[in-house]
């Protein structure tokens, strides 16, 4: 590493540091001043501060053109980055509005605190170009989602989720660490540049191979793809809704972010066969993900569990970017894990309110939403269209941009057409099963007819979050200043 | 100009979409003007246009990285589909009038659906860039899903999620081809007409063109790929039932010829060996529609519920479509679009007796059972409509049907003589189940199910909009049957433009 340049290093982290500022704050007003106040006002304010300190730190990266990085490249701050970064900011945002109402918790600054902690480590690893910092942060973020997840205290299924969340996590995370620790001794480095100019320079070795499968298996447990996706359906099912949507969402976007980075990493160097043992390893997850993601979604009666299986699913649309390793299919993946996010986040939205009504995510509390609240239905409507990639929603267009990288990569062989005809067969199917929640919440006659109650703020932000999936879906360049596109 | 039946029809859906549910009357007053305006456009753009060649409506960047535009034009083929679907969406709301006269109808829904459904079909006849296409090809799927599953009938959920099903398992395969050929192409241009200048090599059109072909045909109704339409056709209310045979259907064919064909014109090409006389991609279709043609008039001819007998006849019908199409001779390609427009008609004015003024009276739509209701007596406007819409299906002279299957039997029988003798069979036996069902439905022998001296059960007197949606569709068929030039004329010269390839394609 190079000296530390601290005011360096503190420009490029401010973002970070307000968010840790914030969340400091929130326990001191929250513990000090509100402790006597009612439920929903404490909820309410921490949400909202939380939210401020997501906007500030938004504003400061909107203001601050990136174009530095710090202590060898430990840290970069490039603008696909703050795109990434903007993004999980965004999503971080969105699910706190969507949580203002929230009642699982009793204690809620900590709750908006620990997701503020969870955001830094999202940015951090969205960032980090080095394999120390990128095993930091993810294990920041990572602790943070298994406290989250247990949140619900008094609720033994949340307590369930995150017990299984926390032993596959820490599984993962060892192997991972053990991957890293193999590639630094192959390499002398930990740096991302580093070790692909140490690759290059090298045969390959069977230490390398196993390195890189630890790694695939600990980066594969982030993004649930399969065969390390089994903590995802009961996660997402025992977690409470807006900690669900944040690990569908943010650290999605973050770990896709970082996959990318460590995949440039790993095979910038013009040597087939190193390359070509990373590829088959993310090309087998992928096809797997894809397949069973799809099938197993098909008989889901859980809203919840159904979304966490296409989230494998869809989890495998992007890995087959990430294994094309062109920089079109760089960005096109974080076009869709951005894209995808949002839509999750609407969904696990609108899940929220019918949980809070009926007391249940399974298929039948769906019925008949479009009777009891025509705009909450229109908006899953859109919400489930776009994952199931129908035009005209962002969600197409994703996917369109999605595989037309993959098959223009120059580095695709042949198994990029039959991997995108899987894909794509496998979306047709997928629509089977988002249509399953669509029939219930339109055709459907309802249990009860009283109309479903829905605070204006969440109503507000689930409309705001469907006019972005259409209008985005509509004119696909409105983003290409963040993330080129083609 | 022509734009604007797209725009018109998805600013009406959305508006509709949020008009309050109370308003039911209000819903389908107003999608009928919608519908009415979408018509006006159509029939604006067809005379305006006359005999010219193609027409550039509009031409826009739209995502420019990728080299998508958003390009419309219509040549005459696109011209004569446009007017098919301002037809077919007037008639089928005429026909849906009784939808909003209870609560519960959830009539803003329901023609919120229909507009988004025709603005999408509208869309597909006037892109030119092939992602606009797609998309708009896909926009066209789902509002039919709920239209058949809310407010369907027989079956409706099981046959409306198969018809998603194909639809989407169909648009996937052409989308696996449409990203192909972008990729394979390696500029960034996603216009048909561009793309088609590329000259794919024929190893790869060989495996694109059945790929692509395939997946618009299954939207087409191609035998083995038809069976989501006689169940999506029965289990959806009668103004869908329409749209899918009149328009929906159609959506398939043009896609076939102006995608599939025009892309990859050699994929028609003789493979070079022949397996059972089977020498090219082009006689396994041809084989295809040809059984298809018999297949589904043998079918129609043993079926007992009405709304199967029209259903099987659509894939007989659209059988002589693909046949046309694949004759790839002029007369044979005139063919095929006319017979598109005539049974677009033909199956909307079937679809309409029997679903809307049969069923809605007697609530049954069995033959047996019909047959013990002497409609010929109790309902002479249905039976005399009936016999009209059948005559004109069957092929008589004078109408629509007629002009158009002589012109592919007669393009069949240049190009392959065999499968038109098959057709010909086809057709003989369409004769057999329309006087069938005409015969058990309406003029049947079988006494009264009741005792004698019961009167003639009196039913509900035909509606004017029943009437004119009627007179609507039965004057185009006629008007096109005395007078076909009004529509050949500008269909001839849109077939003699496309890629020379095509009209040479597949023979050596």
């Amino acid at each position: 590493m190079n000296a530390m340049n601290y005011g360096e290093l503190f420009t490029i982290t401010l973002p970070e540091t307000i968010l840790e500022v914030v969340s400091l704050l929130i326990l001191v007003v929250d513990l000090g001043w509100l402790r006597k106040r009612s439920q929903s006002v404490r909820m309410a304010t921490a949400n909202v501060l939380a939210v401020l300190g997501c906007a500030l730190a938004t504003v400061w990266l909107l203001a601050h053109p990136q174009a530095a990085s710090f202590g060898g490249d430990a840290l970069v701050a490039t603008p696909i980055v703050a795109a990434a970064q903007i993004g999980i900011l965004l999503l971080t945002a969105l699910v706190l509005l969507l949580s203002v109402k929230a009642e699982f918790s009793r204690n809620p600054g900590e709750f908006a605190a620990i997701v503020l902690l969870g955001t830094t480590g999202m940015m951090l690893v969205a960032a980090a170009r080095d394999l120390l910092v990128i095993f930091v942060a993810l294990e920041l973020l990572s602790l943070s989602l298994y406290v989250l997840t247990a949140f619900a205290k008094s609720s033994a299924q949340s307590a369930e989720a995150a017990l299984k969340y926390y032993l596959f996590g820490g599984m993962s995370a060892a192997f991972m660490l053990f991957g890293f620790s193999y590639l630094y001794g192959l390499t002398g480095t930990t740096s991302l540049t580093g070790i692909a100019g140490a690759l290059a320079a090298q045969s390959v070795s069977p230490l390398l191979i196993v390195a890189l499968v630890l790694v695939a298996a600990g980066l594969g447990f982030k993004i649930a793809a399969v065969p390390f996706h089994l903590w995802a359906p009961d996660t997402y099912q025992g977690a409470p809704a807006p900690v669900a949507a944040l690990i569908a969402s943010g650290s999605k976007v973050a770990s896709f972010a970082v996959l990318i980075a460590l995949t440039g990493g790993l095979i910038a160097a013009p040597n087939y066969l190193q390359s070509s043992t990373w590829v088959v390893l993310l090309v087998w997850m992928a096809a797997g993900s894809i397949v069973l993601g799809n099938l197993a979604a098909l008989v889901q009666t859980s809203v919840r569990r159904l979304l966490a299986y296409s989230a494998i699913a869809h989890a495998g649309y992007m890995l087959l970017g990430i294994a094309a390793h062109s920089s079109q299919s760089g960005s096109a993946v974080l076009y869709y894990a951005l894209t995808y996010a949002l839509t999750t986040v609407g969904a696990f939205g609108v899940i929220a309110i019918v949980e809070r009504s009926a007391g249940s995510d399974r298929l039948d509390a769906f019925a008949g939403l479009s009777r009891r609240n025509p705009l909450l239905a229109a908006t899953m409507l859109l919400f489930l269209l776009s994952l199931a990639g129908i035009p005209p929603l962002v969600g197409f267009w994703a996917k369109f941009n999605l595989f037309a990288a993959v098959l223009r990569a120059p580095g695709v062989g042949h198994w990029g057409l039959a991997l995108v005809a899987i894909a794509l067969a496998a979306s047709a199917v997928s629509l089977y099963y988002y249509l399953q929640v669509l029939k219930r919440v339109y055709v459907a006659k309802p249990a009860q007819t009283a109309p479903m109650q829905v605070s204006p703020v969440e109503l507000a932000v689930l409309l705001a979050i469907a006019i972005a999936v259409a209008l985005l879906g509509i004119f696909p360049t409105a983003l290409s200043g963040w993330i080129p596109l083609g | 100009m022509l734009a604007l039946t797209i725009y018109l029809s998805f600013a009406g859906a959305l508006l509709l979409a949020l008009f309050p549910r109370a308003w039911g009357r209000a819903s389908r007053v107003f999608a009928l003007a919608v519908a009415l305006s979408g018509l006006a456009v159509a029939v604006a753009g067809f005379i305006e246009a006359g005999t010219q060649g193609t027409v550039s409506v509009a031409d826009v960047a739209w995502i420019p990285a990728m080299g998508i535009h958003y390009t419309l034009a219509a040549d005459g083929i696109s011209r004569v589909l446009v007017l098919l679907t301002g037809l077919a969406a007037v008639a089928g709301i005429l026909f849906s009038w009784n939808i909003g006269d209870k609560d519960g109808d959830r009539a803003n829904e329901f023609f919120a659906f229909f507009l988004a459904l025709i603005g999408g079909v509208y869309g597909v006849f006037l892109s030119v860039d092939l992602f606009l296409l797609f998309v708009f090809y896909e926009i066209a799927i789902v509002p039919k899903y709920f239209l058949i599953a809310i407010w369907g009938s027989t079956r409706r959920e099981y046959g409306a999620m198969k018809l998603a099903l194909y639809s989407f398992a169909g648009s996937a395969m052409v989308l696996i081809g449409l990203l192909a050929a972008y990729a394979a192409a390696g500029s960034h241009t996603m216009n048909l007409h561009e793309l088609a200048q590329y000259n794919f090599p024929i190893s790869f059109q060989m495996w694109a063109f059945p790929l692509v072909f395939t997946g618009f045909a299954i939207l087409a109704g191609m035998w083995p790929f038809h069976t989501w339409a006689p169940t999506g056709h029965v289990a959806a209310p009668t103004a869908a039932s329409m749209l899918l045979a009149g328009v929906v259907m159609k959506l398939g064919a043009y896609g076939c010829l102006r995608v599939a064909m025009t892309l990859f014109p050699h994929g028609l090409d003789p493979w070079g060996f022949s397996f059972l006389g089977i020498g090219s991609w082009r006689t396994v279709f041809a084989l295809f529609a040809a059984i298809g043609i018999v297949y589904g008039a043998a079918v129609a001819l043993v079926q007992n519920d009405f709304k199967f007998v029209i259903g099987y006849s659509s894939v007989s019908h659209m059988g002589l479509v693909l046949l046309g199409l694949l004759t790839l001779t002029q007369i044979g390609l005139d063919g095929a679009v006319l017979q598109m427009f005539s049974h677009g008609i033909l199956a909307g004015l079937l679809f309409a007796t029997v679903g809307r003024i049969v069923y809605e009276r007697t609530h049954t739509r069995d033959l047996g059972a019909l047959s013990k209701l002497q409609l010929g007596k109790a309902m002479p406007f249905a039976a005399w409509l009936f016999v009209i819409a059948g005559m004109a299906s069957m092929g008589l002279p004078g109408f629509s049907g007629f002009v158009a299957e002589v012109q592919v039997l007669i393009g069949a029988w240049q190009a392959f003589p065999w499968f038109a003798v098959v057709a010909g069979i086809g057709i003989v036996v369409g004769v057999a189940y329309t006087w069938r069902a005409m015969q058990r439905a309406f003029f049947s022998d079988a006494p009264m199910a009741a005792a004698d001296g019961v009167p003639v059960p009196e039913y509900e007197p035909v509606t004017w909009a029943e009437k004119a949606g009627v007179l609507l569709l039965a004057a185009t068929s006629l008007l096109i049957g005395l007078y076909p030039r009004l529509l050949l004329d500008v269909i001839s010269p849109a077939v003699q433009a496309l890629p020379h390839a095509l009209l040479t394609g597949g023979r050596p």
